[in-house]
């Protein structure tokens, strides 16, 4: 069993939680990818690491409710553990020095993109961020992200706060000021990830997309999370899950992500369900 | 049993029938297909058994089991000395009693076999791990701690097998294993209709109960490297028994499509995750009405019945050899042909065809015929020109075979692997390229059968104990 340490509500249905798992947490790298299952009759869902304290032993996963699982996941309180948590799992991201680095987070998407750019300031990078949500109450770690990274530029999509746009009208407004950007890394939602390698290749500009495919084993094993990277099938679980974004089949990816869209759909009602039977909603 | 003493004994000609659920009835259910002998007709088949002095059957046994022996205790009633004798060579009697090839093993070289049906070993095996689950496990001797300690990465057959027969020689084993269950391929790969997980489960058990130390949840090659299990760990030695995990694919057009799985993954949301309960259980999976699987072997076998279980109307296998050919075990083709899977012969698909959504919607196919044999033995498919032809449906389950999953190989520094991936080793000793370290099953040998990697998990073993008295 993996205890949750620490919970904390980021934004609305956005949850953070520290979850103890000192043997994770010793080798856990920026980049990779976390595996749990809530109880015996759970799914196993990915999680990216957003961060790791390895003296503590604990891992920082942030989520959204998107489904059942992670509906279930933020009932959820400190004090109370998790079935299974394996990792780190995937390749960790390649840090070295290459000069002028842009990382952009989207949404959820700004978790996993502050380890790396972190990671890449400490390798003595100037690292830009820019960090984005469709509206200011969905907007978190603005403060981490502005510690982790040499300059920071914030947008929503409404306007409600900073100013008005999608990261990717930021992106352009800081490659046409900064020029010469050795490699963007780009973390959010699928389209968020495919708008920013549009434009990135516009200047091509080497830009690293993470993908979170549907998993299983997390090992190779099922090979679910295949992807087309550059024509040739990949396995996001242990070939990535960080890949080129400009060889990335976006397409595939994006209906492979929906395969099992309307048995999610039904768990979900059943699970929001309530009604005076006392059957807890098919819990 | 006076004329088994003169030698004058009548044989029964036949083995005596496995009862089994009805076919239209077991392909809707997830319930074990045989159902096993009772007491009477488990000693009626052990008495079939001749006590021949050559004892035959035994260098049919990869893990060495006295047969004979468990045999005559069956006979004579004595199961638990009968479970006994079986567990003195074999960890996971439960298992093999129910998966391991014996037609071609053990019972291939039975004395009764040469003239009439030989002796159902498989049957008998089977009714006695069961009997033991069933009355109460008996305990095994266990040799005074030796204060070695081995690492065991992977608890599928090879690893589990291994891990007793150290344990019981007095080191301390800790079993690694990266899913949250422990029992590998037993777990996620052989459906439960073949295997109850329960009884997979009771077996892990009595690993426990030897001492062996099971961390689920711990990915070598990830949490740990090899070396760093050795240096840091203090393990004295190392078994590899990582299996054949990486799922092959045809390399076809169209083969990412929505409602094509690796048979894999296929399997392992149904066995592992228990997707068949869904929504009583999270994990979902998703089988059209007519459902295409691509392959001959066991697995194919496995993946063609559970669709129909998990409600297909049609289930197909396609095969581009003639039935002859077929890798899977009879018994199994003949299960899955009772419970309505369909057979297409000499025919292999060419892409997958999928609509807009990206869903599948057919497959385009060749026609072929039998040429001259390859390699392997077997006559080579030819595909014959200008008969494609499409067959609707809806869902599409890759089954050609699975590689070594290449975690560990990646991560450790001085192990040798061949050009297919798998790590090379001696087969007799386990021994790889690195000292200490030892590896056996299907990443050494490629995807082969429970039994065959249960023999090399002991042979690693016995090496693996002379290996640490030395030292």
């Amino acid at each position: 069993m993996y205890k949750i340490l620490k919970r904390e509500v980021l934004a609305p249905t956005l949850f953070l939680f520290d979850i103890e798992a000192p043997l994770v947490a010793r080798k856990a790298k920026p980049g990779q990818f976390i595996i749990l299952r809530i109880h015996d009759e759970g799914e196993r869902i990915p999680l990216t690491i957003a961060d790791f304290d390895r003296e503590k032993g604990t891992i920082t996963c942030v989520f959204q409710e998107v489904g059942k699982t992670t509906m279930e996941l933020a009932t959820l309180n400190e004090g109370d553990s998790v079935r299974d948590f394996v990792g780190p799992l995937g390749e960790p991201s390649h840090i070295e020095k290459l000069g002028k680095i842009v990382c952009v987070g989207g949404g959820v998407g700004v978790a996993p993109v502050h380890p790396i750019a972190r990671a890449l300031k400490e390798a003595g990078n100037e690292v830009i961020g820019i960090i984005g949500a469709r509206t200011k109450e969905l907007l978190f770690w603005e403060d981490k992200m502005r510690n982790a990274c040499t300059e920071l530029r914030v947008t929503t999509d409404d306007g409600s706060y900073v100013r008005q746009g999608f990261v990717t009208d930021v992106l352009k407004e800081v490659v046409e000021e900064k020029g010469d950007i050795a490699l963007c890394v780009a973390i959010g939602p699928l389209p968020m990830m495919r708008a920013v390698c549009n434009m990135t290749k516009e200047y091509n500009i080497k830009t690293i997309v993470s993908l979170n495919s549907i998993m299983v084993d997390g090992t190779g094993m099922c090979g679910c999370c295949r992807v087309t990277v550059g024509g040739q099938t990949k396995f996001a679980c242990v070939d990535g899950p960080e890949f080129d974004g400009h060889a990335v089949d976006f397409a595939e990816m994006a209906r492979r992500s929906v395969i099992y869209k309307s048995q999610e759909q039904a768990a979900v009602e059943r699970f929001n369900h309530t009604c005076s039977c006392g059957c807890g909603g098919g819990k | 049993m006076a004329d088994e003493k003169t030698g004058n004994k009548t044989i029964v000609p036949n083995k005596h029938p496995m009862p089994a659920q009805d076919a239209v009835v077991r392909a809707k259910n997830f319930n074990e297909v045989a159902l096993g002998y009772n007491e009477e007709t488990v000693v009626a088949e052990a008495r079939r058994c001749l006590q021949c002095k050559k004892e035959p059957c035994r260098q049919g046994c990869p893990v060495e089991v006295d047969i004979p022996a468990f045999i005559k205790l069956a006979a004579e009633r004595d199961f638990a000395g009968a479970i006994m004798k079986l567990k003195e060579k074999n960890a996971l009697p439960a298992v093999c009693g129910r998966v391991c090839p014996q037609e071609n093993q053990c019972e291939k070289y039975c004395t009764v076999g040469k003239k009439n049906e030989p002796v159902g070993i498989g049957r008998i095996e089977r009714f006695c791990a069961d009997w033991e689950l069933a009355n109460g496990v008996l305990p095994q001797k266990v040799a005074p701690p030796t204060g070695k300690k081995v690492a065991i990465v992977g608890s599928g057959p090879s690893g589990l097998t291994c891990a007793a027969d150290l344990a019981k020689q007095g080191h301390a084993v800790t079993i690694f294993e990266a899913l949250h269950v422990a029992g590998g391929v037993l777990m996620y790969g052989i459906p439960e209709f073949r295997l109850p997980k329960a009884v997979v489960q009771a077996e892990v058990q009595n690993l426990k109960k030897l001492g062996v130390d099971i961390q689920v949840n711990a990915v070598v090659g990830k949490f740990a490297t090899v070396d760093e299990l050795m240096e840091e760990g203090g393990f004295d030695a190392v078994f590899l028994g990582t299996g054949a995990g990486l799922p092959y694919f045809m390399n076809i057009p169209g083969e990412n499509a929505c409602g094509v799985y690796s048979a894999n993954e296929f399997l392992t949301r149904t066995n592992l995750m228990k997707a068949y309960l869904f929504p009583g259980n999270d994990t979902p999976i998703r089988v059209g009405k007519k459902v295409a699987v691509l392959g001959g072997g066991n697995v194919a076998m496995d993946a063609a019945r559970t669709a129909l279980r998990l409600g297909a109307e049609e289930s197909w296998i396609v095969y581009r050899r003639s039935k002859n050919e077929l890798p899977a075990r009879h018994e199994e083709a003949e299960h899955a042909e009772e419970e309505g899977v369909k057979f297409a012969f000499l025919t292999s698909p060419t892409k997958i065809i999928y609509d807009d959504n990206y869903w599948v919607t057919g497959m385009e196919c060749l026609r072929y015929e039998l040429g001259e044999p390859d390699a392997s033995g077997r006559r080579s498919p030819v595909p014959v020109k200008g008969s494609e032809f499409i067959i609707d449906v809806e869902t599409v389950v890759v089954a050609i075979g699975q590689g070594p999953n290449p975690l560990v190989p990646k991560t450790t520094k001085g192990l040798d692997c061949n050009k297919k991936g798998n790590i090379v080793a001696n087969l007799e000793t386990g021994a790889t390229s690195k000292p200490g370290v030892y590896a056996g099953g299907d990443v050494v040998t490629g995807a082969a059968t429970v039994i065959l990697a249960m023999g090399a998990g002991r042979a690693a073993a016995r090496s693996i104990h002379a290996y640490l008295s030395e030292k």
